[in-house]
């Protein structure tokens, strides 16, 4: 930081800035203050917390594919189509990041439940939906979708289409466009976007007790697991939530240390539409 | 670069607004412990369990009819949350209780103002989908194999319960899911997710039509007990007084319109 440019921060700002932070990291303090260390270990690592811990990694892992998979080609088409009810398919497809996850939960459940508008198809084949790990998978897909389509989205569009249109005007077909230019320049947008709907997916809590249930081993995550322990056992509670807090950090951290290499690199302002994964880990 | 910092400012100011109001509530809300501003008979703030609900909604009405100046609030969520909430210093009058454990907590923690007195029971019933898509008849057919049925953790009250019949009667049972709270058990057999699920009697009650109910002798073995106490501290006269109207005749009467049992006077 040797620039000394004009900010334009009065000091006074300074001191709301800190209390705006308070506001987020005080609550985040508390936990650990809260936390039994002498039994945090054996908190930590008992049967239930690591198959739910492993469970939460797993359905993440396979949310954040799916994400990948679908949520690609979302993006270059919000980003680069021009057809009529553009913007209404866009703001459509934000939705779930300002949905209470209940209200997610519940359109799922009449979307693939047993008498849901898909359920009964996919009963004929042979799919059963509700009570499964599928079903998690589901309920994460649905809340973290937006995160990598609008990182994405924000991505291609201060991108812009230069290169794109030169390799064009030197003779290479869409595909080839497409995998030699457009996919590469999108790749650190992507990794960004694959992150936060990881850690999205990892908090998925709401859509998932609503859609998916609760059973050990099958659809009992983590923050699931959080919620259910802190009926009985407020240490392991807060054991698990500083866990997951830790990996929260670890994502964020490792989402936001690339964004800003990209924009130096293609150069202007880059805002970065993506957000912080929306906690609803209770 | 100009554009960022006034996302800062946006940012911050919306983060000052928040906290204020924040701070706002919060200082209203630390006023209030221990009860009772405003109004001639001062404000009687109630905890109940959920199961509670609309029976407390009409003995608050009736309460408030005859003892005119006081106002009743009611708070009402799972009886483990309102007993944290309590003993992390939220300002109730009274506890209605779901279980007798949760009651236990405050006790020991020295929270009551005398001794808790148990004013209704429940017992666990089987609900069903509308029209019994699964053919249940039984407690035994929850065991049969292919049947979703849906139960409550054993970490809370109705978990217990589930289980403790369970064990009574040597069934196994094989919940495809384990829910936190008996109002999400209900939810998943009222949507038709689930072929059966074991909740209260009461809910079976007020969830109307939605759902059937299934003969189920075994659990009266099992009975949950619900707890009433006034807390120390706080408006005890108006909150002894409602402690009264509850496990009264006339708290009896609207208790048993819901499905609770007679409590132990």
């Amino acid at each position: 930081m040797t620039r000394t440019a004009y900010t334009g921060v009065p000091r006074w700002l300074y001191v709301l800035a800190v209390l705006a932070a308070l506001v987020i990291v005080l609550p985040l303090l508390a936990i650990v203050s809260r936390v039994n260390w002498g039994n945090f270990l054996p908190l930590v690592t008992s049967e239930s917390a690591v198959t739910a811990l492993g469970l939460s990694l797993r359905t993440s892992a396979a949310s954040t594919v799916l994400c990948i998979v679908l949520g690609v080609p979302l993006a270059l088409v919000l980003a680069r189509g021009r057809f009529p009810l553009l913007g209404l398919l866009r703001s459509l497809v934000l939705l779930p990041l300002v949905l209470p996850p209940v209200v997610g939960g519940i359109a799922l459940l009449y979307t693939f439940g047993r008498q849901g508008l898909l359920g009964g198809t996919l009963d004929v084949l042979g799919f059963q939906v509700a009570f499964s790990t599928t079903a998690v998978v589901l309920a994460q897909t649905f809340v973290a979708l937006p995160f990598l389509v609008v990182s994405l989205e924000g991505a291609l569009r201060t991108g812009g289409q230069k290169y794109e249109a030169v390799a064009a005007t030197l003779g290479a077909p869409p595909g080839v466009v497409f995998r030699r230019v457009t996919l590469p320049l999108m790749l650190p947008g992507l990794a960004s976007g694959a992150v936060l709907s990881f850690a999205r997916s990892l908090g998925e809590f709401g859509a998932t007790l609503t859609f998916a249930g609760s059973l050990q081993g099958v659809t009992r995550t983590l923050p699931l697991e959080i919620y259910l322990q802190r009926e009985t056992d407020p240490d392991a509670a807060v054991a698990l939530s500083l866990v997951l807090v830790a990996v929260a950090v670890a994502v964020v951290a490792l989402a936001y240390r690339r964004p800003r290499s990209v924009a130096r690199q293609a150069s202007g302002e880059r805002t970065t539409a993506a957000a912080p994964a929306g906690g609803n880990v209770p | 670069m100009r554009r960022q910092a006034g996302v800062v400012l946006g940012a911050l100011v919306l983060a000052a607004g928040v906290l204020a109001a924040g701070l706002a509530g919060c200082s209203g809300g630390s006023a209030a412990p221990g009860s009772s501003t405003g109004g001639a008979g001062g404000s009687l703030t109630v905890f109940a369990a959920a199961s509670l609900k609309s029976s407390f909604t009409e003995l608050a009405g009736m309460f408030e009819a005859r003892h005119p100046g006081t106002d009743v609030t009611l708070s009402f969520a799972g009886s483990s949350d309102l007993a944290t909430q309590i003993s992390q210093g939220a300002p109730a009058d009274v506890f209605a209780s779901a279980d007798t454990r949760n009651m236990d907590k405050l006790r020991n923690a020295g929270l009551l103002d005398g001794d808790p007195r148990v004013f209704a029971t429940n017992t666990l019933a089987i609900a069903v989908p509308p029209g019994n898509p699964a053919r249940i008849i039984s407690f035994a057919d929850l065991s049969r194999a292919g049947t979703r049925l849906v139960t409550c953790a054993v970490q809370v009250p109705c978990g217990a319960a589930a289980a403790a019949v369970a064990e009574q009667q040597g069934a196994d049972l094989d919940p495809v899911s384990e829910e936190n709270s008996v109002t999400d058990v209900l939810g998943k057999v009222v949507s038709g997710e689930a072929d059966a699920g074991l909740v209260y009697t009461t809910d079976i009650r007020s969830a109307g039509d939605k759902v059937e109910s299934v003969p189920f002798p075994e659990a009266a073995g099992m009975v949950n007990s619900y707890p009433v106490a006034a807390m120390a501290g706080g408006n005890t006269a108006a909150a002894r007084a409602f402690v009264d109207l509850v496990a009264g005749p006339e708290g009896r009467q609207v208790l048993e319109r819901a499905g609770f049992g007679a409590g132990t006077p």
